[in-house]
């Protein structure tokens, strides 16, 4: 069988069982709709945690990310990891113990206010936006390379399937497809890993195989890249704070996605869906043990995907190119420019001939190959198309590419190739539905019900939900077929917003009696308008890092702690909230008392 | 909302007091490890660390892509492990009272 044929197959029974489980869990109210009736087992609701957070950036990009950075890729690790222990210790029990359904409602009832309210359905909605687009991405790049249709058609095909089960089965569906889901990503991605890892140091365990030495070469992995990537001129692959990374930056956008994470609606509203407060603790540590289990293997497979793409590409001539490079240069993920020995070069000095399109069209693309080919036969004539690449800031291959390739280049069996693909597509689309729940719970409960129709009976509260999913998809669908340019590096700052906005008032609103509310909504606008402001700023109005030096990426840090002074530092001069606010954060506080955790099929409003 | 807790008899308000505070304290300790295992030993210290090395990958490189991956999904263990006891030692401690009070 082919990879097509295997890949149709590993597609269609994946989607199959998806469709059958969203069926099985369809639900008829409104709590079974925003938190699947606070009935999920806490084991089951942290692998559904773990598949809604393992989006199409962590199961296709970060590999690549860390296969191209080095150390500094440990940045994403540890800042997408390290934020569910602010979740787990700072946010999630409390949340749970207060019990309602988003984010918004809590801001909105701690500070009693319906400005807060706004604000935080504006967050929400703007973040989950963002990061839907990037999925949708996710979804067209499988399709396009591994079935070989249209990535316009592959968008269409994953809108079709998230609306059917997301409006059908809200988030009780939406979690139990989130289980399957985790599965097929978690198997897809070891598989491989476990192969190379076999393959090339004799280890079966990736992590283990990272430290391992090289079978036939007599040097260790690492040790073996380093000395390649001085040869080649590219920075060491283990030293830190070389090449654009400074130890600051590290460290802020490591923070930054640190608490980010934590500020994450479509992450925190997990936590409103198991039965009681120890539950949500445990969810928190099942979520994070399942998570780990990919992004301890990422480094690994990063590393051996930099090896067999440096070792495999350089010095080959046309002939001798392998197959992938064939498959993937059709995409325009990767392009070799020669210059004119007919022997491939990828390096990090100005000789090297590997490139990607990025957001350049085909049409722009074809113009700089026919350039560099008259420019070939007479240096006179047409462009060196290497300088243009280099000076688009396009070189090297996307990053994209190294999870989806890897198999390929590592000459595994076309059925595990097949498999990553099902893999990518459940990361995307349970990371996707998981968003879209965001949404439609933000704006159908949080302004449908609690300001514009606060007396809507269940039945019209859950018709709004499922429209405004509805809408929220096919938004999501027309952002995935025409991708804003800069989706990539804004799914980056979604992080940085939500630090900025939504994580200091909610560990504020728990831990202190005494901030009010004109501090609070200060507070947030002050943060997330000077975050904003400042990578609008770096990206479009070409400001230099004049904040000590941080880039766009890490801000997120300086306007949390913006957030976090100016809310602390107004605080005195309002008056603390009243008496029955009071008692609400006492409650937050204690376990004694919860509500408890409700029978999905026999769920009333507990109000 | 929940019922709002019962009127407050001192020795219920000393109990969850002790409570809270102790909540408190745990939380310091693993926010502690936290910083240190990933912004300490994974980007401050990484050069230092990078010296030494564990199972053929420099300690510092190590933190930053694996150990502190490995320390967070342990200080959520004894977190969810600690304060679910404190919970029911909580419960048993309000149960007594109560018991007292009638």
């Amino acid at each position: 069988m082919s990879v097509q044929a295997w890949t149709f197959l590993f597609v269609g029974a994946t989607f199959g069982l998806y469709l059958v489980i969203a069926w099985r869990s369809r639900v008829s109210d409104t709590r079974g709709f925003y938190v699947a009736g606070q009935g999920i087992p806490a084991a089951a609701n942290g692998m559904a945690t773990a598949a809604d957070w393992m989006s199409a950036a962590s199961f296709i990009s970060m590999a690549g990310i860390i296969s191209t950075l080095g150390y500094a890729g440990g940045m994403y690790l540890m800042g997408w990891t390290g934020g569910y222990v602010l979740l787990a210790l700072l946010l999630a029990p409390y949340l749970r113990k207060f019990g309602h359904f988003t984010v918004p409602d809590f801001i909105g009832d701690r500070y009693r206010s319906d400005t807060a309210r706004i604000v935080a359905v504006i967050c929400a909605v703007f973040i989950s936006f963002t990061y839907v687009a990037g999925q949708m991405r996710g979804v067209g790049i499988v399709f396009s390379r591994f079935l070989e249709v249209d990535v316009n058609v592959g968008v269409y095909v994953g809108v079709a399937i998230v609306f059917v089960y997301a409006t059908l089965g809200g988030m009780k569906g939406i979690t139990w497809t989130q289980v399957a889901q985790y599965w097929v990503l978690i198997t897809a991605f070891l598989t491989p890993a476990i192969a190379i890892s076999l393959q090339y140091t004799g280890t079966p365990i990736p992590q283990v195989g990272l430290g391992s030495v090289l079978l036939g070469e007599g040097t260790a992995l690492l040790e073996k890249l380093n000395q390649i990537h001085a040869d080649l001129g590219f920075a060491s692959y283990t030293e830190p704070f070389i090449g654009g990374w400074d130890k600051l930056n590290v460290f802020c956008v490591t923070l930054a996605l640190m608490a980010g994470t934590a500020g994450l609606p479509h992450v925190i509203v997990r936590f409103y869906t198991v039965k009681n407060v120890a539950a949500a603790r445990w969810s928190a540590f099942w979520a994070l043990l399942f998570i780990s289990l990919l992004y301890l293997t990422a480094p690994a497979l990063g590393a051996f995907a930099r090896y067999a793409m440096l070792e495999g590409l350089n010095g080959r001539t046309e002939a001798q190119l392998p197959e992938w490079f064939r498959s993937w240069e059709q995409t325009g993920l990767i392009l070799w420019l020669d210059d004119g020995d007919g022997r491939l070069a990828y390096t990090g000095r100005e000789d090297n001939e590997i490139f990607r399109s990025g957001n350049m069209g085909a049409a722009e693309v074809a113009a700089v190959k026919t350039d560099h080919d008259r420019w070939l036969i007479d240096r006179s004539a047409g462009q060196d198309g290497r300088a243009v690449l280099r000076q688009a800031g396009l070189s090297g291959p996307d990053r994209d590419i190294i999870v989806l390739a890897t198999p390929e280049m590592a000459g595994l069996a076309r059925w595990i190739i097949a498999f990553v693909a099902a893999g990518g597509l459940a990361a995307a689309l349970s990371t996707a539905s998981g968003l879209l729940l965001v949404i439609s719970s933000s704006v159908a409960h949080d302004l449908y019900f609690r300001i514009v129709n606060p007396k809507a009976t269940e039945g019209q509260r859950l018709l709004v939900g499922r429209a405004v999913i509805g809408v929220a998809v096919v938004v999501a669908g027309i952002l995935g077929i025409y991708p804003p340019g800069f989706v990539s590096q804004v799914v980056a700052f979604a992080f940085g917003l939500a630090a900025a906005s939504f994580f200091p008032v909610i560990v504020l609103g728990i831990f202190s009696r005494r901030v009010g509310t004109i501090p609070a909504v200060a507070g947030m606008i002050v943060g997330i308008g000077f975050t904003a402001a400042y990578i609008l700023g770096s990206v479009y109005g070409g400001w230099s890092s004049w904040a000590f030096g941080i880039g766009p990426q890490g801000i997120g840090v300086v306007g949390m702690a913006l957030n976090f002074a100016v809310t602390l530092g107004l605080t005195p001069f309002f008056p603390a909230p009243d008496a029955s606010i009071q008692e609400l954060i006492l409650s937050i506080r204690e376990p004694e008392g919860a509500g408890p955790g409700l029978d999905i099929d026999h769920s009333v409003e507990a109000d | 909302m929940e019922t709002p807790p019962p009127a407050r008899n001192p020795r219920i308000a000393d109990a969850i007091n002790r409570y809270w505070r102790r909540n408190l304290a745990i939380m310091a300790v693993l926010l502690l490890i936290w910083a240190a295992a990933g912004l300490g030993a994974g980007v401050l210290w990484a050069e230092t660390l990078n010296a030494w090395s564990l199972g053929g990958i420099p300690l510092g490189f190590w933190f930053a892509q694996q150990g502190s991956i490995i320390v967070f999904v342990v200080l959520i263990l004894i977190y969810a492990l600690l304060l679910n006891r404190l919970d029911r030692q909580h419960h048993e401690e309000l149960a007594t009272i109560h018991g007292d009070a009638s």
